[in-house]
């Protein structure tokens, strides 16, 4: 009886702890974490027009690098520019994007 | 330039079209630029346009109708922006194919590769121009240049149409303007013409040529749609074309791409899909990092041409794949083709794996 309530508890606790886990599952699943390191908190609007920036020009042929150095950020987003003729605009929002 | 032995190969075939060793003019050359942009870098002092390396390592084996041929591998990648509007680039490819040597003799046949790709300077002009010159990857369909890099292909072997339209070398030395034409919320055009000069220079061979590709881009629907024409403009001037479409179904993790090239002795098509499972679990998780591709490729040959890199018969190919993403940027790519032709069936195996690296070149503050 004992062992079997023990049992209900844990699935219980299972059961509770499984939708958390499957959320963080789909939270890193669903947004693009920048791969260069943050230094400052940068407003959700910016972020989200450099993800999708990123994933119409650059993420269409390779997957983002998994973390650079910031200070090569320039370096990259302006071989982007040339590589996938990003726009302007474009161009900003993933260099704000991989470097908030 | 070695004699490489199996033409299967995407890295061999790309070798083969760059043709050129790094000497007395490339080292130089990369020298001189890393120099500029280290004066630059210092100037600037933001400390975001250090120069870059990056690139690929890997090692590959390919078994094309039982001769197994075994290729480590090295492809860098150099950039460094120059004040504010210039970037000097390039890609290397320094490779060392060996096989058995077969015939009952033991030991292995090899042969030591190194070549550029492409070295070029890239001057912003303005918002919708980028002007390029030196040598670089000839802007024909979208093969050569977003697909050809060790570590972005899902296959390790080109298409069988690679050759087509990219001019044999796959590189043109001379000029190219390139860049977004517009860019609204609906519908995105970028465009790329170019002229190169005839050039038989070891380091940087190029055929006389002209051409270009544009392409339209829907954001909503995830759909590109391009077409590409190129003319060689020496010894007998052919005209080639091609037409590309890229789908990503919104809300799936399906990608197509496929593409159609047409030379004058030859045409062909392929046609690519790759699922990523990281919608299973995340891409974190064992199912999540596995990819797999499938291409299915087709040319026609109307006459004969033992210059255009197309198979001289007839030719089906069917490619099953199998990726797998690493940790810390390691890939595996493994495939199986199946080769239909009037010449000859056959099956070729493909494994490989390849880490992809990314760093500044110095430290800075």
């Amino acid at each position: 009886m004992k062992s079997t309530l023990i049992l209900l508890t844990c699935l219980a606790g299972l059961v509770a702890i499984l939708p958390l886990c499957a959320q963080q599952v789909e939270h890193k699943t669903n947004s693009q974490a920048p791969p260069a390191q943050v230094k400052q908190a940068s407003s959700p609007t910016d972020t989200g027009q450099g993800e999708r920036a990123f994933k119409q020009n650059c993420a269409r042929c390779h997957d983002a690098p998994q973390g650079f150095s910031p200070r090569i950020s320039g370096a990259v987003i302006r071989h982007m520019r040339v590589r996938a003729s990003l726009s302007e605009q474009d161009e900003r929002a993933i260099l704000h994007f991989l470097n908030p | 330039m070695p004699v490489l032995e199996s033409d299967e190969s995407k890295i061999m075939l790309i070798a083969e079209a760059t043709r050129h060793s790094l000497a007395r003019c490339a080292i130089p050359a990369l020298l001189a630029f890393c120099m500029a942009s280290i004066g630059s870098a210092a100037q600037d002092g933001q400390g975001q346009n250090v120069p870059l390396i990056s690139g690929g390592v890997g090692f590959v084996t390919s078994t094309n109708g039982g001769n197994t041929t075994y290729i480590p591998v090295i492809s860098p990648v150099l950039a460094a922006p120059i004040g504010s509007h210039v970037l000097v680039e390039s890609r290397a490819i320094i490779l060392d194919p060996f096989s058995p040597k077969g015939g009952g003799k033991t030991g292995y046949n090899g042969n030591l590769f190194l070549g550029l790709t492409y070295l070029q300077a890239d001057l912003l002009a303005s918002r919708h121009v980028t002007v390029v010159a030196g040598e670089f990857l000839t802007p024909f369909a979208t093969y050569n240049e977003r697909l050809s890099p060790i570590w972005i292909g899902n296959f390790q072997d080109a298409p069988l149409t690679f050759g087509v339209g990219t001019m044999e070398t796959a590189s043109s030395v001379g000029g190219m303007l390139r860049g977004s034409a517009f860019a609204t919320d609906h519908v995105s055009a970028d465009y790329a013409v170019y002229f190169s000069a005839a050039s038989t220079n070891q380091q940087f061979t190029a055929e006389r040529a002209s051409g270009g590709r544009g392409s339209l881009y829907f954001p909503t629907a995830h759909l590109e749609v391009g077409a590409s024409y190129g003319r060689q403009l020496q010894n007998v001037h052919e005209n080639f074309e091609g037409f590309h479409v890229w789908w990503e179904p919104p809300s799936t993790a399906l990608r197509l791409r496929s593409e159609y090239a047409r030379g004058a002795h030859a045409d062909g098509y392929w046609v690519e899909a790759d699922y990523r499972l990281s919608r299973f679990n995340g891409g974190e998780s064992f199912v999540g990092r596995f990819e797999p591709v499938f291409r299915m490729q087709q040319t026609f040959r109307s006459q004969p041409d033992s210059n255009d890199g197309l198979p001289s018969a007839n030719t089906q190919q069917a490619d099953f794949g199998l990726d797998y993403r690493l940790p810390h940027e390691v890939r595996i790519n493994t495939s199986y083709s199946r080769e239909f032709s009037s010449t000859g069936n056959r099956n070729i195996w493909q494994t490989g794996i390849v880490y992809r690296f990314l760093f500044p070149t110095w430290r800075g503050k």
